[in-house]
């Protein structure tokens, strides 16, 4: 059977042998630890703090309320006391308001978090346990998941599609879930099915993961939800590209999934979603690769949120040779951090540790208008005419030539000879471009 | 103190290659039809050759140096220009006109734009045709191949000026044709030559360095045209088979149609570039008053890229057209 | 050969005629005050003046629209021509120029990373704030150099942007251009300035950079009239400038973050005083 897939993008070597194999392990926390909670660590109203320094918390327990609607609260990763609610650095470079635990060593739950019965519970209710619990896409978008499951009346939503294509290399997260926990994924699914009230539900999962094909193929059995195989490909994982290859729809341009019915969640977000709505567990921890050529073990570990990266490398066993580079998610799309003193968040789906060989370091050169990254471009825009009118600062013809539709994938810059970072340039348009429309 | 790690943009990984490993590609890929031209032509040949690569490389240097940029010859860009200028002008050229020839395709083809990646057309095509105007008797003076005997008469010039004078290619002229094909005319390599060049784009092909549209377009067009022509009036119009093994109209297709810098971006770009190539090239064989016309189609649809760009624009993904 | 000569010749006549009818017909009225400006002015039009070039300046100053002074380019000569063609009283403005508040090159100041990527400050600016650590210091990128229209901005061999103050003619682009906004204006006769633009605290100074300021108020309190600390960082009060006051301060300060540009430019420049 030919797999499906989508036009365009590439395939680079995934590197998942490093930690595939690996089974997910917790990352441990002692007394005395600090844990860096940072309140804005989705997209939307940064959360405000709701504790002061010298308060005793409990794991659990909420320490940012919610800002408006697009907002998710932020919980205690354990328990302990509050010692500073202050700006502490963050993975981009800059200061940003955080909440500091000192861990007291005891991890005491907070026991005023309950589940419920999904199957007793309306769907409005449901998604009051899901925002009270703080979910957001566990792909590292980090999109609040409430606000994904409240579409307009108008829109019909015909499809749920859960994204276990983990495209990016290195990254096996979501792969170890799928083997590890394939029921708390099912049961998760389940109940975002009757949140939104859909027959349809088709896990995608790429072909370079037959384990989890296949585990999650059994998991599904008799649960009325699909497993599509799919053919490896970057940016397999990107929303709109996905939702192409598993359905051949196409998501207008400028448009969100639901518009064309469709809405699509993290596997790891459907596991979330269960512990949320049967156990009441907000969103503390999650499941981070770390891996590349200058960690000593690459492991799948379970971490919690506001850990700093450099206890997750001491626990992989330390810095191996040469550290180049930090990455914070995934090689293509991933955030070089500035130190490994930035604490982890919602969305580390994964910490890489680049080798000072690994790093590219090739001065970019001129344009040889080769094609390939209009070739390889997923979104069918011109990556290389656009990063020209953007250095250039000629926003708007960067906008006229569809800058706006680019999904930052990185094909175009991981195939140029030339070494341009044309990403680079097309964030600068993209920035510039919003910018200028907020002020219209 | 810790180490300062290095930041930049996303994506952290990267393919691999580079515009110097393309270029370096190129040259492995003219290497065959290098061979055969030895063969052909002898000693002489070659250092034709290196003159015009002399010429490329020296010039390229210069002008850098001039303009206080970094120099950049290593990348082999200038040194792929000088042998593709070598296969363009007689194998017999005097020193001057190669040395002359690198000279103009590196500074007027490329360098006055700005240099790599700024240029709109190609520069070794560049360098054929201003030598091609300004000495025409030298430019058209051939040899044959292994007796290296003095000609001026290659087939497609033999051709042309029959059909001009006669009104038809002439039976004696016909019956010689087939040998064409195997590299008994003057200044002519026929099917030998053919054949590295097929094996040529094939590596490249194969390396990725260039896609099938253009090639394909290129040859398609022109042996669907000649074909036609040839149908209509065999007497007056050489067959097909003809068109594609004489001339420059493989190595074009290959090496000089498939330039990244001259050429379209997009694949639907690249097959009407290709196209366009192919239909002129059989029009000013037959009509035009050249009897080649490989360079002239490959120039002029240089000059139409940034229109062609402009008019093969991508279909964005999630394009819903405008109701009602 | 004569019926060719003839008919280029009379090709060439016939347009010639043309030619001069429609430059009668279609001649603009330009006020010879407003070509007389342009004769002076400098010809680089930068748009210093806030016009769209020099000859929209010439124009504006001829309908009234501009301050003869404006052209800070042209200095008090031009502005002392424009007054004469016009003539008005030459209203003198004291000329300034565009200076560099940084001396924190990549010897001096601390990097917090190691930027790989497009080589422009305003790119560098937007990954993580930039790879200096110091939030105000220059990244050394030249987005002023690319910007000057003058040539006088040099970036020295350790990232350190210098403006000249005999090339500088106060148009202020590169203040514009500067992503940090580390270029500031000054009069061009105060030739003492404070060459730091970091607001962080002493200790937090220190630990990036040798030659920021610390905010240690000596300065002031040495030379009071000249000097101002404005959180944590001292700049020169140029309304009340005195150049002996304020080499008394220079002389104080810990951490040579003041300089005379009289005495010399910063180190690894190649501009002479």
């Amino acid at each position: 059977m030919e797999l499906k897939t989508f036009r365009g993008g590439l395939h680079p070597p995934d590197n998942k042998k490093w930690s595939d194999k690996k089974a997910i392990e917790v990352c441990p926390l002692a007394e005395g630890d600090e844990l860096v909670i940072h309140l804005s660590q989705h997209i939307g109203a940064p959360a405000e703090a709701c504790v002061k320094k010298g308060d005793l918390v409990k794991k659990g327990q909420v320490i940012g309320t919610p800002k408006g609607f697009v907002s998710v609260p932020i919980h205690a990763s354990t328990s302990g006391e509050v010692i500073a609610v202050e700006p502490r650095i963050a993975s981009a470079g800059t200061m940003l308001p955080a909440v500091v635990i000192k861990a007291d060593g005891e991890d005491a739950w907070d026991e005023g978090l309950v589940g419920g019965d999904p199957d007793t519970m309306t769907p409005d209710e449901i998604k009051d346990k899901i925002k009270d619990a703080g979910i957001v896409g566990m792909g590292g978008a980090t999109f609040p998941t409430h606000v994904k499951l409240s579409p307009p009346e108008d829109k019909k939503i015909e499809y749920l599609i859960l994204n276990g294509v983990e495209c990016e290399p290195y990254l096996t997260a979501d792969d170890r879930l799928m083997l590890e926990d394939p029921e708390s994924i099912v049961e998760g699914i389940l109940i975002l099915k009757k949140v939104l009230g859909v027959d349809k539900a088709i896990i995608g999962i790429e072909a370079n993961k037959p384990d989890a094909i296949e585990t999650m193929t059994n998991a599904c059995a008799g649960k009325g939800v699909e497993v599509g195989a799919l053919k490896v490909q970057y940016p397999q994982g990107a929303e709109k590209q996905l939702i192409f290859a598993l359905t051949g729809r196409e998501v207008p341009s400028g448009g969100l999934p639901m518009d064309c019915g469709v809405v699509v969640q993290n596997v790891g977000t459907a596991a979330a979603v269960n512990d949320a709505v049967r156990k009441g567990i907000p969103l503390i921890e999650r499941i981070a690769t770390v891996s590349g050529a200058a960690i000593a073990e690459p492991k799948n570990l379970k971490i919690k949120i506001g850990q700093p990266l450099s206890k997750l490398v001491e626990f992989c066993g330390g810095i191996k040779g040469d550290l180049g580079k930090v990455i914070q998610g995934g090689p293509m799309m991933g955030m070089a951090a500035v130190s490994l003193d930035v604490p982890a968040t919602r969305g580390t789906s994964g910490v890489l540790l680049f080798a000072e060989d690994q790093v590219l370091k090739e001065p970019e050169g001129p344009c040889v208008r080769c094609g390939n990254c209009v070739r390889a471009c997923p979104a069918f825009i011109m990556p290389t005419e656009i990063a020209t009118m953007a250095r250039n600062s000629m926003f708007d013809e960067a906008e006229k030539l569809n800058a706006m539709d680019c999904i930052e994938c990185g094909c175009c810059t991981y195939i140029c000879p030339a070494r341009i970072p044309l990403i680079q340039s097309l964030r600068q348009a993209k920035g510039a471009i919003l910018a200028k429309r907020r002020k219209v | 103190m810790e180490k300062t790690l290095y930041l930049s943009s996303s994506p952290h990984v990267h393919e691999g290659g580079t515009t110097a490993q393309a270029m370096r590609a190129v040259i492995i890929a003219l290497l065959p039809c290098v061979g055969v031209w030895f063969f052909s032509f002898g000693l002489q040949s070659i250092i034709v050759m290196l003159l015009c690569i002399l010429g490329c490389v020296g010039s390229e240097a210069v002008c850098q140096k001039m303009m206080g940029k970094p120099i950049t010859i290593a990348d082999g860009s200038a040194a792929m220009t000088g042998i593709l200028l070598a296969f363009n002008i007689p194998p017999n050229s005097a020193w001057w006109m190669a040395l002359l020839g690198g000279i103009v395709a590196v500074v007027l083809g490329k360098q006055v734009f700005g240099g790599l990646g700024y240029n709109s057309f190609n520069p070794a095509l560049i360098g054929r045709t201003v030598l091609l105007i300004s000495f025409p008797v030298q430019m058209t003076t051939w040899v044959m191949p292994r007796t290296h005997e003095i000609t001026s008469a290659t087939p497609l010039s033999e051709v042309k000026m029959a059909v001009g004078l006669h009104g038809a290619i002439p039976d004696e002229l016909k019956s010689q044709l087939g040998s064409v094909l195997m590299g008994g005319f003057g200044g002519q390599l026929g099917v030998i030559s053919g054949f590295a060049l097929i094996l040529g784009g094939g590596y490249l092909l194969y390396r990725k360095i260039i896609t099938w549209h253009i090639p394909a377009s290129f040859i398609g067009s022109a042996f669907v045209l000649g074909t036609v022509l040839w149908l209509v009036d065999s007497s007056k119009y050489p067959s097909p088979v003809f068109h594609l093994f004489t001339g420059g109209l493989l190595l074009g297709a290959f090496f000089m149609a498939t330039d990244w810098v001259t050429t379209p971006l997009t694949p639907k770009g690249m097959l009407i570039f290709g196209t366009g190539c192919g239909v002129l090239t059989i029009l000013i064989r037959i009509f035009g008053g050249y009897p080649e016309g490989v360079a002239f189609s490959i120039l002029l649809m240089n000059a139409a890229t940034p229109i062609i760009d402009r008019f093969t624009v991508p279909k964005k993904f999630g394009l819903v057209p405008e109701k009602g | 050969m004569i019926s060719a000569v003839i008919s280029l010749g009379g090709i060439g006549l016939g347009a010639a005629v043309i030619l001069g009818l429609a430059a009668k017909k279609f001649a603009v009225e330009v006020d010879p005050k407003e070509e007389a400006i342009l004769e002076v002015l400098p010809g680089a039009n930068c748009g210093a003046c806030g016009f769209p070039g020099c000859g929209g300046f010439a124009k504006a100053v001829v309908a009234g629209e501009a301050d003869p002074s404006a052209c800070s380019p042209g200095g008090s000569s031009v502005t002392a021509k424009i007054a004469e063609i016009m003539g008005v009283e030459a209203a003198s403005a004291e000329p300034m120029v565009a200076v560099v508040n940084c001396q924190g090159d990549n010897q001096k100041a601390q990097n917090k990373y190691k930027y790989l990527g497009i080589q422009t400050c305003a790119s560098a600016q937007m990954l993580a704030g930039g790879p200096k650590a110091c939030p105000g210091g220059c990244l050394g990128l030249g987005d002023c150099m690319v910007a000057c229209p003058f040539g006088a901005i040099e970036i020295t061999a350790e990232g350190l942007a210098v403006i000249n103050r005999e090339k500088c003619v106060g148009c202020k682009k590169c203040v514009s251009a500067c992503p940090r906004n580390v270029i500031t204006m000054v009069p061009k006769s105060a030739t003492v300035s404070v060459l730091c633009n970091s607001h962080d605290k002493g200790p937090a100074v220190k630990k990036y950079c040798q030659v920021g300021c610390i905010g240690c108020t000596l300065c002031k309190k040495t030379a009071e009239e000249v000097y101002a600390i404005d959180n944590f960082l001292a700049h020169v009060t140029y309304d009340t400038y005195d150049h002996e006051k304020a080499k008394a301060g220079m002389e104080k300060c810990p951490t040579k973050c003041i300089r005379d540009f009289a005495e010399g430019y910063p180190e690894g420049s190649s501009f002479q005083p």
